[in-house]
Formats: structure tokens, sequence, C-alpha cells
């Protein structure tokens, strides 16, 4: 991933800053310039730590870059303010794995450009 | 806006066609589609295909196929929408020729997909790059996670989405272009490799290299020729969110339905007149929401109609008789194309052993991403 | 009042036996964890570094602190693992944490003394009256070469102190630094795993540094070993602290919460920190307590801390060492283990 690109989300990345919409009061993850209500205005917000698994799967046919790390769980997480978020779940087998259950999200790496390029982090979730 | 119907189709087979390059595929299809309508001039073309440049490296498809077509001059351009791109190709040169500012447009779809590019990757571009990629997300784990919630929703088992496999290799088993032109059973979709839980790779459309190309002509033009005229009588297309989470329900491919509605509106027909359907299995899961949002069957009842047999070929609404993107292979771009080339073909009765009884009405739904794109059209036979 | 105002830690949960380590290379595994007085040490996950581990200490450093974190003026880590030869671990922290931008960063590296180095720079800027807050972290995710003996203790996990004036866990009563140029151990710029002199790294380095700065700070500071509640010595394995210790006067009870090497191995950087770490959740107000850092290279940071009545208030608001030690490990084999630390070589 070029560094820009990189850089450019890290808020949202390191800190799962969203934005709230002034006039429906929506969270937005990423944030938007637009709200689905179409309104404009809004306010700097972040996910909430903890939340919901809505569904998940175990990845075992894994993109290059993440080769290394498979297999691995990725959910649908609703957090607790609202927002939904794709996630990988760490830290535990595919069989600890169930709708319903609760997750906090931590701060990890999301995979490397190879051996010389940047480092990628991000959230991901772990069972609480 | 002028009627217009479909003159003439053509594809390669479905496959690992490791002699034959991407220009290669393309003009073998379109050859075959302009010797199909037996006409000498083509006015404009659309090239659906979803990323030729990461799989071989080339973008600009348009011109490149224009010029290996022997039409080097004509408008001609490549339509993007991820594996509907065939679909929305079909539905720009559609336009074209309603308009009334071209008589004879080629619609095309092509897709390379087994020369050595990261395919799983090239694929995941259709989702959320930075909020879904970024995760490690692939587009078997983004159906599996449909998959897991219509389970936790509405029952559905692992066996009556093994049961869209089974039907759609049984089909595909009746199709010489077909990729996989095999039955296969419910015991080995189950038992096969998981690729993501609970899919396993009998339940994932494969890697295929293909191309499938349609002629589009005005209905004047159409009844000059001795084939049975196909009209299109219906096109619907319609958006979703491009990542998957943001949906207020994972089970509902909300543009499915809203592409449906629109073109069967546009027809004037409903669900229950459809003959038969050639449907975005590009995995099991997605059959079974794509038969509810077209509406043959209520929602969260997919998997039970489909392991009943009602989307069999002799079924109550036969679906994917060509073999679907499971058995007959899924070189994305050219989907699209290919649905309508099994559709006009069954509507002509020329489909052999996969021939529907007597069809008049048919659809093809063509879908990209996760859901996010859908194009449907309607079919029928004058 | 100069103190630690938060402090926090973090380990990951997976684990390697010693005995998986010897089979792996015909070693008599009862003969390691005897001479070495280690049982398991902790692996980091896959997607686990100096830099994450780092945050999650940081976070739970946060919570024990109650302040926001813009408030923090300086932040630094210490680590001989920092994921980038060129390149701050502590701005990806600082970005993550919410530090940024009004912050000083630096990243420190002295073999296994940098986390200490971090927390001595840090006292001495608030002291100094430069900073309202700062951070010092030392974390690490160390490599032994395989085969090695150190492959036995190499381990991962860190801890995050924030040091202030007001609202104080820790009082910092005294510091004292000794160094020399010893070369025990190095890893050259390039080299994937540390190369050290043996025996050489007992008595003329961990043991001249460590009982040279102890007796220097109970010299500067007039208390003797008897005065403590705890301390808390570097822990290359589990011999080494409890002979300095013993040499300096002090009787193992006094060792045993800081004593973390036997479940955790040595997580270099994160060693002595995180037994300081430890000791203070079980400490009481008014307790004094010792850490001593070595660093091979070579020197050791000596600290001396008394523990203030917040220690009750805030010690139940993050996870305590020993959770994060006994908690949910997930044991790896030596093929899993390998595949974690990166020692199978990959296609790009």
């Amino acid at each position: 991933m070029p560094s820009p690109r990189y850089w450019r989300e890290m808020p949202q990345r390191y800190r799962l800053e969203a934005s709230q919409c002034t006039e429906c009061g929506k969270v937005s993850f990423p944030p938007r310039i637009v709200c689905g209500c179409g309104a404009r205005d809004f306010k700097k917000t972040n996910v909430s730590e903890t939340g919901t698994i809505v569904s998940y799967t175990t990845i075992r046919v894994a993109p290059d870059a993440f080769v290394i790390q498979a297999p691995y769980n990725i959910a649908i997480v609703e957090a607790d303010n609202g927002v939904r978020i794709t996630t990988q779940v760490v830290d535990c087998a595919p069989e600890e794995l169930a709708i319903g259950k609760k997750v906090k999200f931590v701060f990890r790496k999301l995979y490397e450009e190879g051996h010389c390029g940047i480092i990628n982090y991000g959230y991901k979730a772990v069972l609480v | 806006m002028r009627e217009v119907a479909v003159i003439g189709i053509g594809m390669t087979k479905f496959g690992e066609l490791w002699t034959k390059s991407l220009r290669d595929i393309f003009v073998e299809a379109a050859m075959a589609a302009i010797d199909d309508a037996k006409v000498d001039q083509i006015g404009s073309m659309y090239v659906g295909s979803m990323t030729p440049g990461l799989f071989v490296g080339q973008e600009h498809i348009g011109a490149l196929m224009a010029d290996y077509l022997g039409t080097p001059s004509i408008p001609a351009m490549r339509v993007e929408s991820a594996c509907c791109s065939g679909g929305m190709a079909f539905r720009a040169g559609f336009f074209e020729v309603a308009s009334g500012h071209t008589d004879v447009v080629l619609v095309g779809g092509v897709e390379k997909m087994n020369d050595g590019a990261d395919v799983t990757y090239a694929l995941a571009t259709a989702a959320d790059q930075e909020y879904e990629v970024y995760q490690g997300v692939t587009f078997p784990g983004l159906y599996a996670l449909i998959a897991r919630a219509h389970m936790h929703a509405y029952g559905t088992t692992r066996e009556q989405m093994a049961a869209v496999s089974v039907k759609n290799h049984h089909n595909g088993s009746l199709n010489e272009r077909a990729q996989f032109p095999r039955e296969v059973t419910v015991e080995q979709v189950l038992n096969a490799t998981l690729v993501a839980d609970p899919l396993t790779m009998l339940e994932c459309s494969p890697v295929s290299d293909g191309a499938a190309c349609a002629i589009l002509a005005p209905l004047a033009i159409a009844k000059k020729l001795s084939m049975p005229v196909i009209k299109v009588i219906g096109t619907g297309a319609a958006t979703d969110t491009l990542a998957l989470h943001a949906r207020e329900d994972l089970t509902t491919l909300k543009a499915v339905k809203l592409s449906a509605q629109s073109a069967y509106k546009m027809a004037g027909v409903k669900p229950t007149d459809v003959s038969l359907a050639e449907v975005h299995d590009c995995f099991s899961i997605a059959e079974i929401c794509i038969v509810e949002e077209l509406g043959f069957v209520e929602k969260g009842k997919g998997g039970p109609f489909t392991e009943q047999g009602h989307t069999a070929l002799d079924g109550k609404i036969p679906v994917n008789t060509s073999g679907g993107l499971k058995s007959k292979g899924h070189p994305v771009g050219a989907t699209g194309i290919a649905q309508v080339c099994e559709i006009v073909e069954q509507l002509r009765g020329a489909a052999g052993k996969r021939q529907v009884k007597d069809p008049k009405i048919g659809i093809a739904q063509n879908m990209g991403g996760s859901g996010a794109s859908s194009v449907v059209h309607v079919f029928k036979k004058e | 009042m100069v103190g630690i105002v938060g402090y926090g830690s973090y380990v990951p949960r997976y684990r390697i036996k010693v005995e998986e380590i010897a089979h792996q290379w015909g070693k008599d595994s009862s003969a390691v964890k005897r001479g070495l007085l280690l049982q398991e040490k902790t692996v980091p996950g896959l997607d686990e570094d100096t830099i994450t581990i780092s945050v999650e200490a940081a976070k739970n450093a946060l919570k024990r602190a109650e302040i926001a974190p813009e408030e923090i003026g300086a932040l630094y880590i210490g680590s001989e693992s920092h994921p980038y030869a060129v390149k701050p671990s502590g701005t990806v922290v600082a970005e993550a944490l919410g530090i940024v931008p009004n912050v000083h960063i630096a990243d420190y590296e002295f073999a296994c003394k940098a986390g200490t180095e971090a927390m001595f720079v840090a006292h001495g800027l608030v002291k100094a009256d430069l900073l309202k807050y700062a951070m010092g972290i030392g974390a690490d995710t160390s490599q032994g070469a395989p085969g090695d003996a150190l492959e036995f203790s190499a381990s991962a996990g860190g801890s995050a102190f924030i040091f202030g004036k007001g609202n104080i866990v820790a009082e910092i009563i005294d510091t004292f630094s000794y160094t020399t140029d010893t070369p025990d151990f190095w890893r050259r710029e390039g080299a994937f795993y540390p190369l050290h002199g043996g025996r050489f790294t007992g008595e003329p380095a961990y043991f001249k540094h460590v009982l040279g700065a102890g007796r220097a700070i109970l010299e500067k500071s007039g208390y003797k070993a008897s005065d403590f509640a705890y301390a808390i010595f570097h822990m290359p394995n589990g011999k080494f602290p409890l002979t300095a210790g013993k040499k300096l006067g002090f009787r193992k009870e006094q060792m045993e919460p800081g004593w973390i090497v036997p479940l955790m191995g040595n997580t270099y950087s994160g060693s002595s920190p995180t037994g300081f770490s430890a000791t203070l959740d079980v400490a009481k107000p008014g307790d004094l307590i010792l850490l001593v850092s070595f660093g091979s290279g070579a020197g050791s940071d000596a600290f001396i801390f008394k523990v203030t009545e917040r220690i009750n208030e805030v010690r139940n608001k993050a996870i305590t060492v020993k959770e994060l030690l006994e908690q949910n490990r997930i044991y790896l084999d030596y093929g899993q283990y390998a595949k974690y630390r990166g020692k199978i070589i990959m296609n790009e």
C-alpha cells in the first residue's frame, strides 16, 4: 500500500475515529462527507471499544499478503454505539466464535508489505 | 425508445484456457456472435471486464478488442462494475440501440484469470479496500458472512446450500462449454476443503478464463433474420453499500431486489411469469439469497426451495440451467453476457439436453461485489 | 513529589514450554529448568510486535493514571526489537493513543535496559518541570538464536509508566545509573539473532553492573535491604536476579512478586519494568521498592520508589501482571512457534 493511503486512514485505523451526524445522530465509520440523511454537519466521535459479533467466518484461502496468518477469523462486529465493522478476531480458535459473543477492539499489525515495505497497523478484535 | 432484440450470441468454453490470450478469447466469442447474427458490420462495442489490469496487466481493452476484431475505428469502451461488468456492458449497449443512435452493437465480456495473478486479492478489490480488504477479507469470506447470517436468521442449512452446487453441477454436466461439467453429491460438497467457513471449495465458483458476446439490434432488423426473435423487454440496475457490514440486514441483497423490481416493471412481468433464470451463484448462498430477492420464493425460504428441487431443470422455476457460475465457470467480466447466451439459447429452443420445456420469458441476473451492484435483464421470445 | 501516576502491562497470550524447545534440540529439559529456573515463556502473536505491545501496555497505564492522553508531553519506548530500523516505534504508539502532535518522541535501545532508560528520562523531564506528564515504556519481542540457550528465555511483553507530579502511585525517592563498555551481548545491524559471550555475560557483565548500581543507590539513599518491601532485578533467567538480590542482602520473599521470569521468560527491555509492574500490583502504601535493570553493553539503572495511598484506588482499574501471565494461555508447539517468530523462510 502506498504510504499516503495508509497514513490518511490512521485516525480510523489507530483510534477508531468516526463521525456523528448532527442532524440524525447516525455514527459513520469511516467518517463521511455527506450523511445518508443528506446532512453535512458532523461531530467527531469514536467507535465503542466493545461490541458484539453479528456474523463470522474463518478465511482459509487468503490473499498473498495474509497467507502467513491463515487460517484467520473475520467477523462483522456491531460496536456498542451501533457502528458495524469488519474485523479480524484474533487469539482464539474458529470454534470459539459465535453470533452474539462480545469482543473488544485491540491494536495489532494487519500485514507487512514484504520485508522492506511499511508495516500496516490497525484495529482487530479479541473475545472478552 | 426502440424495441431491442438479441440477434447473435457466442462464447468460448470456460476454463483454464492456457494457450489463449485475453484478446484471443474475446475475439473468439465475438466472431461466434457475429457469425450467429449474420451481420457484417458493428456500430459500436462495450466490453465488460472487471480487472484485466490486475489479471494480465492490460487496461484500455475497448480499443484493443476493436482492433483485434478487425473493426479498429468503431466506438469501443470497457465497462467495469466488478463481477457484473458483463451485465452492465449489456445494459449500456441496450440503451445505445434503444435510443436510436446505433443499429448494431456488440456487447461482450471477458476475463483472463489464470495468468498467474493473485486472484484472491484481485477479486477482493471489488470490496471496500480500506475497511474490508485491509483486514484480510476475501470474497468467499464475505459470502460466508452472509451464509452464517442467513443460517442464523432463517435456519438455512449447509445441506440446503450444498443443494445449489449439486443442482448447478448437474446442469453443467449437460453443457459442453462448462469448466467443470460433472456431477457432485451433497456429501462431496460438504466434505470438500473449507475455503471460508462454512463454505467449501465446491460452494465457490472457480477461477476461469472465458469470454462471451451478444449482438443487439432494433426489433425491425431482428425480424428480417431467420432466427427466432428474442426481445430485451426489461433492464434494471441498482446498487447497495460497497461494504457488507454497512447493510442493515446481511441476508438482504437490496440491489438485487431493486434491480429486479425495476426490470420487471419495465417488462410488465411478475416473478411468476418467468420461465427460467440465470442468476449470479458466485457462492452457494448467493443463489439462495437471489431466488428470494427475485421473488421466486419468500424471504428466508430459498434454502428449502432449492433443496426441494423447485429450481431444478424440471422444477417450478429452473435456475442456472447453464450450470451457473459454479459449474460453467466464472470469468468474472464474461459472466453477465454468458448468462444472456444461455437465456437466448433456451428461448430459441436450442439448449439441447438442458432445454427447458417451451420457455417464454427468461431473466439474467448479474451481480458485483458482495451484492453492491446488480443488473437484471428480462428476455421474451417474440 | 515526582513519581508514577499510572502503570500498565501487556503480555501476549501465546506460550511455549521449556520442554518443547528442549525436545526440538535434543536437550535435557529438566537440566534447563533446574539451571535457569524457567518453565515457559511468552511468545508474541503473528500480529504483535513492540509497537502493538506498547500500545496495549500504555492503554492500561492510562486507565490507571486517569488523565487525558494529550496531556502527555513525551513518550519514550525502550526496546531491542523496534519493528523498523529507521522510523520510530514511538510515533505509531503516540498516534494510536491520541497523544500527537504536541509531544516529544524517542526510541531507546540499550539491550535489556532500554525500558528503564525510557523511564529514567521521562522521570527526569517531569522532575525538571519541562513537562507535566511523560511516558516511559519498556517492551520487546526478543529473539534468541534457534538452539541457543537464549531461546529458552527470549520472550515478549512490556510495561508502560506515566510520570507526573500529582496523583502519584509511587514516588521516586532516588535513581542511579552505572555503565561501562562491556561487550557481553550484541546484535549487529542487519543480523537477525544476537550473539553473546556465554559465561562472560555473568560476572563481568550482569553481576558487576547490577550489584554496582544496587550498592551505589543504597549507599546514596541511606537505605538498607531490610528497609525495602520489594526488590526487582533484571531477569535474564531465573537464577541471576535471585543471586544478585541475595548478594545485596535481599530475601527471596522481597523478590518473589516481581520475579516473573519462570512464567514470562526474559522480556529484555520489558523484563524488570514488568517485574516492577507486578510488584505494584501487590504493594501497599508506604512500601519501598528497589528496581535495578541491566542492559548488555553494559549498564544498570536503579530506582527507589515509595508507594502511596493511591495504589489501592488504581490497582484494579487495569489488568494485573499475574492475570496476564496466568489467564488464557495458548500453548504453541515448536513448529507454530517457529512460524510465529518468523523463523521459517517464506516466499515474498
